[in-house]
């Protein structure tokens, strides 16, 4: 990757222009009052069509994306972005459909978002989804709110907390905060999973429900999730899945038949949709059938006579989480996969994920730690090298280290410091779409990095050596924010 | 079983895979799930298409879905989009990368996003904006928290009638659940009515006080006063806006609020019935460590060149988790670079144009429905760009069937016995006197 | 190896104490800061806010970590230290010399709730 460094304002000059926009056909409205008119025109930049096209063309090459190598971000799952997906996404019948139009002139609309509920019904063993949340936490929100709808609309408003496990991802406790819920610990035993013992004084009265996610954050499957199911349904709270880590699950286990009553699901990690650098993502929750009347609204309802129509009003909603009806170019794409995927292919998505997991996993375990043995899922971490940096040991190479010596070699590093159970957690996701050639392209270059860390740690510490920056000054870009274009300075 | 694209899988891979993990099949791997969650039963799940048999079904669904000559604003607006910008969206660098967590790998990325904050204050008037948001009502509920975060102890957000009908529903949505009491303050005359804003406010108690800047009704509201009257509450102002618009407008800077929110879609982006669109934020300095949401900083490497991170992420919740500002985490980065890619080649000037355009067809098509004698003005005489409000004086049901039998979406009623029309630039002189003569057969 | 300042009164959320005109000048200890790292940015109360025995008054962030502050008495804010606003940095350079806020204290006798230097010494085991 070559270093560029310019911003687009930075290649403004009076006078250019980069739109084509056809005159104006209408006699001329006349100005606003000056009372409600802004007295400069704002600072945008004046740059042709081609100076555009070059700078982001530019700025794209010091990107990394799935399409430029693997990508093992555990808790991310990185897998590849077909391709079909995207033409269908751009189709010009859906890309000018406004939102408000009536049901009859958009019944190819909400026919795929009726078969896509229908069939993430099926895979998750929910009853009902709603599309509205445009991503996993929105959609963890959305989650909450049902469960408190649901809650008050018996009179039980006394509960109003959520257990969430210590490992679990930081969304979790934030949006049990953000829905009006106070957040209890219960930690994680010695093999990674849920204490039930540690569960039990937790279940009370006042207990609104437990996010898990199954498989952890460890990746490790919470095997007493029967028990915990039981215990927390005893005392009268309702269990809900983070579908962060749904892929091992796909075409194999599904989250209803395992007890839990309300989940999200990440379009963009599960379901094949590209992340955007940051989204759009989409995360659809689904529900028990006891808790549909409490989905948020508008929602696509079938009618008797095959047409749909968009359900507007309800006592018992959780009321309205976004503008329309959430990321719809999100949640065709995934509709789209699934009809690629079929339901014959269902079962891989979870089988090679796994497989691939365990395979990097075994390959790697006698040079970095792995603090709790045993089949993992999807992903796995290690809490770093045998000979890290962490303690006194001058001499080693922390997992920062690893991470950045690993874009040198054209990989995307793991997730670092995630989750906090360990100090130099490094948590690795293959998917299932990357070869076993891959894999061991990989597994090869991490051993390369063990070796470098024993023998010569100063290469990691310095790393990334090609890439087009080399460890940001993070302290002082939080110390002195400079946050916008007029207070910036190219270097010199 | 055939071999499936997006699986690079030989058997003979699978075989040395399961191997090296000492497990004999791949249904070992779940050896450790109770037997009874394991499925055995097939899925009810279609049968795998081709890609040819996914066009055909999708042309099939095209076909159910009627075009229609928008003009209906109402939070979605149908203005011109570029062609460059769908080219270089589609890029893969900038489409199939995860958040920019590896900064070293990932500064096409951030630098984008600077670009977009820095171009974000630009149409605010604001000093720091965040890396974006779902849409403009969920931004407008986190500026809701915000207030209540930033102004201890208190209880209760007000909210203009004057909103469009969705930021107030998700507004209240979030705050039944957030715990914070809505007040209503009313629109007399087709804008937010400052008495009773006062009025509001004096029940003491206000955290904030969210008010558009461009109304349901198309109207440009007057805020005189309001940032005075807010503030001497200890409340911040929030103030709702339409960006396009903001090339013509007061600013909400100028109109001294302290937050500025509103939806990126009218810059450009498709309607897709309704998303992926891009909610914003901007704020004053101020306020800048209370503020939800990934921000974008400009530091040096070390080498010293100029390079671009992630900052002040002590606010979020991968940090701070149940105390962080919001649980926001994915937001709708490439959909902030559309609307970085979308400012660039317009600049203040086409902007300024789309304005006038949309402004002059909006003008013309509300003085020719006027003479057609179905409709009396709503707010006589309140300025408006390109949407406005209008009265029936026809039975609503009949002219918006006859409308649509004409392949026309307009006339949305946005509240009992109010009518919004929008014209953008998109729009013809053609299509709009259509669009009169049919209502003149009403 | 971090320092302890004798003469102070220490919480066992790592503030320190010193009791000047009667007002109670509160900071964090020297090892607060080393556990913190390089800290940017230092979040503190306004003058006037009334604060609880033990609630949050603020909190130091660093690049990859945010720890709440406590406050060891209840009272008002009399005064917060604007250096901090500007240079965070301080507070790593010498937790001691750079207080955080001051406090009219509601009640002088919360203070026999916290420890001398010698018992934070035997708290933090060096």
């Amino acid at each position: 990757m070559k270093y560029y460094d310019k911003l687009i304002f930075e290649l403004s000059a009076e006078g250019r222009t980069g739109y084509s926009i056809p005159k104006n056909r209408f006699p001329a409205a006349g100005p606003l009052p000056e009372a409600l008119r802004r007295e400069e025109a704002p600072l945008l930049p004046q740059v042709s069509e081609i100076d555009v096209v070059r700078h982001y063309t530019n700025l794209s090459q010091m990107n990394f994306g799935v399409d430029t190598g693997f990508y093992p971000l555990g808790s991310c799952t990185m897998k590849y972005n077909p391709k079909i997906n995207e033409e269908i996404a751009n189709l010009p019948a859906f890309a000018g459909i406004h939102p408000l139009q009536p049901e009859k002139t958009v019944q190819g609309v909400l026919e795929v978002y009726y078969e896509m509920e229908r069939m993430l019904a099926e895979i998750t063993g929910m009853k009902a989804f709603t599309f509205n949340p445009c991503a996993g936490a929105h959609g963890e929100l959305t989650g909450l709110m049902v469960m408190r709808s649901y809650h008050l609309s018996r009179g039980d408003g006394k509960r109003t907390k959520v257990i969430v496990p210590d490992s679990a991802h930081g969304t979790n406790p934030a949006s049990a905060a953000v829905c009006g819920l106070e957040v209890v610990v219960v930690k994680s035993k010695e093999n990674g999973r849920i204490d039930v013992n540690d569960l039990k004084p937790l279940l009370d009265d006042t207990v609104a429900g437990i996010m898990m996610t199954n498989p952890n954050t460890l990746g490790l499957f919470e095997t007493e999730i029967r028990e915990i199911a039981a215990l927390v349904h005893a005392a009268g709270g309702l269990l809900y899945y983070d579908g962060a880590n749904m892929n091992p699950l796909m075409g194999v286990v599904r989250p209803g038949d395992m007890g839990f009553d309300i989940m999200h699901l990440n379009l963009h990690k599960t379901f094949s949709t590209p992340h955007g650098g940051g989204g759009p993502g989409s995360g659809p929750v689904g529900v028990a059938a006891y808790l549909e009347p409490y989905l948020p609204l508008p929602k696509v309802v079938r009618n008797d006579d095959g047409t749909f129509s968009v359900l507007q009003d309800g006592n018992l909603s959780a009321g309205k989480v976004s503008g329309f009806m959430g990321n719809f170019g999100v949640i065709l794409r995934a509709y789209t996969y699934l009809l690629m995927l079929g339901k014959e292919n269902l079962r891989k998505v979870g089988e090679l994920s796994v497989l691939g997991a365990n395979y990097v996993k075994e390959s790697l375990k006698d040079l970095y730690k792995l603090p709790i043995e045993g089949v993992c899922k999807h992903e796995f971490v290690f809490d770093g090298l045998f000979n890290d940096g962490a303690h006194d040991d001058v001499h080693g190479a922390t997992t920062l280290d690893v991470a950045k010596r690993l874009l040198d070699f054209g990989f995307h590093a793991p997730t670092i410091y995630f989750p906090l159970l360990f100090h130099q957690a490094l948590m690795i996701e293959p998917t299932e779409t990357e070869s076993k050639e891959t894999l061991d392209a990989f597994i090869a270059v991490m051993r390369e990095i063990a070796r470098e860390a024993a023998e010569d740690p100063a290469i990691l510490q310095d790393a990334p050596h090609n890439a087009p920056v080399r460890r940001p000054d993070e302290t002082t870009a939080a110390r002195n924010p400079i946050l916008k274009f007029t207070d910036s300075k190219p270097c010199e | 079983m055939g071999q499936f694209a997006y699986f690079p899988h030989t058997p003979e891979d699978i075989r040395a895979m399961l191997e090296k993990v000492s497990l004999r099949s791949l249904e070992d791997l779940y050896g450790d799930v109770p037997e009874e969650f394991v499925r055995k039963e097939e899925y009810d799940l279609p049968e795998a298409l081709s890609e040819e048999e996914v066009r055909a079904r999708f042309a099939e669904l095209s076909a159910r879905n009627v075009p229609m000559k928008v003009f209906v604003g109402a939070g979605a607006y149908d203005h011109y989009a570029p062609s460059v910008i769908p080219y270089l969206l589609s890029r893969s660098e900038f489409l199939t990368a995860y958040t920019p967590y590896q900064c070293e790998i990932s500064q096409g990325t951030l630098r984008y996003i600077f670009e977009y904050q820095s171009m974000i204050c630009s149409l605010t008037g604001m000093d720091v904006s965040n890396a974006s948001m779902y849409d403009g009502p969920t931004a407008a509920a986190e500026a809701m928290m915000m207030a209540m975060a930033s102004t201890r102890k208190k209880t209760r957000v007000l909210l203009s009638g004057a909103l469009l009908p969705g930021v107030i529903k998700v507004v209240s949505t979030y705050a039944k659940f957030h715990g914070v009491e809505i007040g209503m303050v009313p629109a007399m005359g087709g804008q937010t009515c400052i008495n009773c804003l006062k009025a509001e406010l004096s029940k003491g108690d206000v955290a904030g006080v969210i008010v558009p800047s461009v109304n349901r009704y198309g109207i440009v509201e007057d805020h005189t006063g309001f940032a005075d009257a807010v503030h001497a509450e200890k409340a911040l102002l929030i103030e709702y806006c339409d960006p396009s618009a903001l090339a013509v407008v007061k600013t909400p800077a100028e109109w001294g609020a302290d937050i500025a929110v509103g939806d990126g879609q009218p810059l450009g982006i498709p309607l897709t019935y309704g998303g992926p669109y891009v909610g914003f934020m901007a704020v004053r300095k101020e306020h800048l460590r209370k503020m939800p949401g990934r921000i974008v900083g400009q530091t040096v490497d070390r080498d010293g060149k100029r390079a671009f991170v992630l900052t002040l992420q002590a606010r979020e919740q991968h940090i701070r988790r149940e105390k962080a500002t919001s649980n926001i985490c994915s937001n709708q980065s490439l959909m902030a670079l559309y609307v970085t890619v979308y400012l660039s080649l317009m600049g203040a000037d086409g902007l300024k144009k789309v304005n006038e355009i949309s402004a002059s067809g909006a003008k013309y098509l509300h003085d020719r429905l006027l003479a057609t004698g179905k409709f009396e003005e709503a707010f006589p005489g309140k300025p408006f760009l390109k949407e406005f409000a209008l009265r029936p004086l026809v039975p609503v049901d009949r002219l918006q069937e006859k409308l649509l039998e004409a392949g026309y979406f307009a006339g949305l009623q946005i509240e009992e016995g109010i009518l919004t029309f929008c014209v953008t630039e998109r729009r013809t002189k053609e299509e709009v006197d259509g669009l009169v003569s049919i209502i003149g057969e009403v | 190896m971090s320092k302890i300042m004798e003469g102070l009164l220490y919480s066992e959320s790592h503030e320190w104490v010193k009791v000047e005109d009667g007002l109670a000048v509160i900071g964090v200890s020297d090892f607060a800061q080393k556990e913190m790292g390089e800290i940017t940015y230092v979040d503190m109360p306004e003058v006037d806010d009334e604060i609880g025995k033990g609630e949050t008054f603020g909190a130091l962030e660093s690049v990859k970590a945010a720890s709440d502050l406590y406050s060891p008495v209840s009272g008002v804010v009399v005064e917060v230290n604007e250096e901090l606003q500007d240079a965070p940095e301080k507070v790593n350079e010498d937790a001691f010399e750079n207080w955080i806020i001051k406090v009219r204290m509601n009640d002088e006798g919360e203070l026999a709730d916290l420890m001398d230097a010698a018992a934070y010494k035997a708290m933090i085991g060096e």
